[in-house]
């Protein structure tokens, strides 16, 4: 079998469906969703009126007019200049980053396991530039960009990377385990799946704060958006997740990065239906498919399913189809994907494909988009400098945090770090 | 990666830090019909082999068709064919109860957990389902045909989740056999050895130990015997216990004290549960000292097992307190890896501070 069939799929056909059981207005025990311009919800209910074959596959006929979401004419653009330049900002700092991360990897500076980005730079950057500061992000080992969109300074990003001291997580968590309490960034997980439980916990959380110790703002209810693989789709956290936050209404947007590959394993292969999206309405929330390789549309998406969980609708389920242009890591080879599926899509590169749209709509000139392209160049090489210059952990710090009391652990019974005790420090190996 | 494979040699001197750790000599078969192979080619081989001479035998996991993360499992769904070897979702809960319910009737199921670092959804299957199930059947029905492979271990860049050593959470459970071999020669047998065994087992293949070890290994099929410690090295002044790849720096250390006048004794455990207390006995009554060595954090670690029952059984012999050189109280850490694991030079202080207690 082959691990892609590029199948020639009529495109998409999506109506907007009504549960039989809503009333207008009803509490949120039922679905009452906008009729808005939501009209990418799916309900696996027997009124759905899809065409769609099995494989979640982008068509040619949809990937040639990615650069217009579905409510933009060619002359109105969908999106404000600021908006625009905001997120082609976003993205190519998120290529700048990782490309640097790889330099400095095959350099030595950096070291373990360290997943890159590149390519499904849309996505982070059209969800999370839609959220507040008090929102929540979870994501996976593949982390680095969802930190940066957040907000988490590059220069702290990129000494995390480095294993500094002033990195976000002091050096303690390296590539894979990007945290910010001040960007409410919750991670950074190495385990496929295990920050959708935390991501629900969170959210719970959140409306917890809101409903019931009152602690409301104007714009509504902090929501989470877990961020995770087509791998993990496979796993029972999953769908453990789905039902706890469909069951207490919680608001969390489940956002699948669908990639094709789980290492080397294609999704198609190990997935019986491969169309994720249907997962959510089998748990009885909407499930959402969007082209993750434009930035546009899958804003477009976020923004519904932000303002559905905002206002205490409950969850979304959706599934960005996406892809990876470099290998799982920077120590997987990448034999295993074809080359024609690469060139498919680095044909659509999100940046590339935003950066034509800037200027067909005459949001921003050429040389407006590269001085942007230079501003993000200095600040990667300056995060660069500073993670270089900043100083390494102190030893102390390995016995640091543990528990949260240090006197209870890792402090001798005279009183002083026991790494500090002489016997400790003699038997160790030169760094 | 380096791809380099490197002989370890009487006269050679090891440029990594870590070699690993060779046989005496006393169970190799003759070197005629044997090549040197590293260890995930070894165990590649026992792999073929146990697929070849059982018809019932299937080997899964992630990633296992293509050859597998660390190419352990290269041309065995070549060879025999995708019924038999498939990759599984990403689902080790599922991959461990779907592993158990083949060997319940009557499969050997050989299934890979990719890092033993994951082997925790797995755990709840393993310790509640397939350590009963022969028991609590009344015999009606065992799990013996149950094989999981695992790396685990340090690897120096691998961080909190690609170099954790759980063997001790495994140890803790009656009716699991814990496996864990030292060298590309004992992991072929071992493993062998462990998939034939009626028992379900865990086998821990040492994961910075898979390019790293190079030794002659028999191209024949063989076994060695679980439950049998091996003595490595023998000596009068003081015995070393270890297994996996922290044999190869517990060796260091022995040649390094055996520069300073310590004449040390190393024997690998070979199989942590149930474990050769008769040999680990016998070598204790001789040398009077032990000292236990393993990765894994010290508290509650396995060498607290074996510290515990030699005492029981040589105490009026022992001259000093059991020392164990393990790894540090904490999470598995990332820049701070070689300060928390048990170096040659934390052992050779060991050794010396009881040997001169």
């Amino acid at each position: 079998m082959a691990a892609f069939s590029a199948v020639k799929i009529p495109p998409p056909q999506f109506t907007t469906v009504r549960s039989s059981s809503q009333r207008p207005g009803s509490s949120p025990a039922h679905f009452a969703h906008s009729p808005s311009a939501f009209n990418s919800i799916s309900f696996g209910s027997a009124k759905s009126v899809r065409s769609r074959p099995l494989f979640a596959v982008s068509s040619d006929v949809v990937s040639s007019d990615k650069t217009k979401p579905a409510s933009s004419s060619a002359s109105n653009p969908a999106v404000t200049r600021e908006v625009a330049l905001e997120l082609y900002e976003d993205m190519v700092l998120g290529r700048a980053f990782e490309d640097m991360c790889a330099q400095m990897y095959y350099r030595g500076k950096m070291f373990g396991f360290v997943h890159l980005y590149n390519g499904q730079e849309a996505v982070s950057t059209g969800f999370i530039k839609l959220l507040n500061q008090s929102d929540k992000v979870v994501s996976t080992y593949r982390d680095h960009v969802h930190a940066l969109s957040k907000g988490v300074p590059s220069r702290e990003v990129m000494a995390e990377l480095f294993g500094k001291a002033t990195g976000c997580c002091r050096g303690q968590g390296g590539s894979m385990h990007m945290f910010s309490a001040a960007h409410n960034v919750l991670g950074g997980f190495a385990f496929i799946g295990e920050g959708i439980p935390v991501a629900t916990g969170a959210a719970f959380s959140a409306k917890y704060h809101h409903e019931v110790l009152k602690q409301s703002k104007p714009e509504g209810l902090d929501v989470t958006l877990a961020f995770f693989g087509d791998g993990t789709c496979n796993n029972g956290q999953f769908f453990e997740c789905l039902n706890m936050a469909q069951l207490w209404k919680l608001p969390i947007i489940f956002v699948v990065e669908n990639n094709l590959w789980a290492i080397g394993m294609s999704h198609l292969r190990a997935t019986s239906d491969p169309e994720i999206w249907k997962k959510g309405p089998a748990f009885g929330m909407p499930g959402v498919h969007v082209d993750g390789m434009d930035v546009l549309k899958v804003r477009e998406v976020a923004q519904e399913a932000i303002a559905r969980a905002r206002r205490g609708e409950g969850p979304t389920l959706v599934e960005c189809e996406t892809y990876r242009f470099r290998g799982h890591s920077l120590a997987d080879p990448d034999e295993l994907r074809k080359p024609d599926e690469k060139a498919h899509y680095a044909a659509r590169d999100p940046i590339i494909a935003l950066k034509k749209y800037i200027i067909e709509h005459g949001l921003a000139s050429e040389s407006e988009l590269k001085s942007i392209d230079k501003k993000i160049d200095d600040v990667v090489e300056d995060a660069v400098e500073f993670a270089d210059s900043s100083p390494l952990p102190p030893r102390t710090q390995l016995l640091e945090n543990v528990f949260a009391d240090p006197k209870g652990f890792g402090i001798g019974p005279d009183g002083k770090y026991r790494c500090e005790d002489p016997l400790f420090t003699q038997g160790t190996a030169q760094v | 990666m380096a791809m380099a494979l490197r002989k370890f040699g009487k006269d050679g001197i090891s440029i990594w830090r870590r070699g690993f750790s060779t046989t005496a000599g006393l169970e190799s078969s003759s070197s005629k019909d044997a090549t040197p192979v590293n260890l995930f080619t070894a165990i590649n081989q026992a792999l073929h082999i146990a697929l070849d001479s059982d018809p019932r035998s299937y080997v899964f996991g992630e990633d296992v068709s293509f050859g597998g993360v660390f190419r352990c499992t290269t041309g065995l769904a070549e060879r025999f064919g995708r019924q038999r070897v498939f990759n599984t979702p990403l689902c080790e809960q599922g991959i461990a109860g779907f592993a158990i319910g083949l060997a319940a009737l009557g499969n050997r199921a050989i299934a890979e957990i990719q890092f033993a670092d994951y082997i925790f959804p797995a755990f709840d299957q393993l310790v509640n389902e397939a350590a009963k199930f022969r028991y609590r059947s009344g015999n009606e029905f065992n799990c013996g045909g149950l094989t999981i492979r695992s790396p685990y271990g340090a690897v120096g860049h691998g961080g909190h989740y690609h170099s954790q050593s759980p063997e001790a959470f495994f140890c803790h459970v009656p009716g699991l056999k814990v496996v864990i071999p030292r060298s590309p020669y004992q992991a072929k047998g071992l493993l062998l050895a462990s998939i034939r065994d009626p028992n379900p087992v865990v086998f821990f293949e040492p994961k910075w130990l898979y390019r790293l070890a190079v030794e002659e290994v028999p191209d024949a099929d063989y076994m060695l015997p679980l439950s049998q410690a091996e003595v490595i090295r023998e000596g009068k002044d003081i015995t070393l216990v270890g297994w996996g790849a922290q044999l190869s720096i517990l060796e260091q250390a022995c040649e390094d004290a055996e520069k300073e006048g310590i004449s040390c004794e190393l024997i690998d455990l070979r199989t942590l549960i149930p474990w050769d207390k008769e040999t680990v006995e016998a070598s204790v009554s001789k040398t009077g000292r032990l000292l236990v060595s393993h990765e894994a954090p010290v508290t509650g670690g396995f060498g607290a097992e074996i510290s515990a029952s030699i005492i029981e059984r040589c105490f009026l012999r022992l001259e000093a307190p059991v020392a164990r050189v393990c790894g540090l109280d904490t999470p598995f850490p990332l820049v701070y890896e070689p300060f928390y694991m048990p170096t040659k030079n934390k052992i050779l202080d060991a050794i010396k501070s009881t040997v001169n207690y």
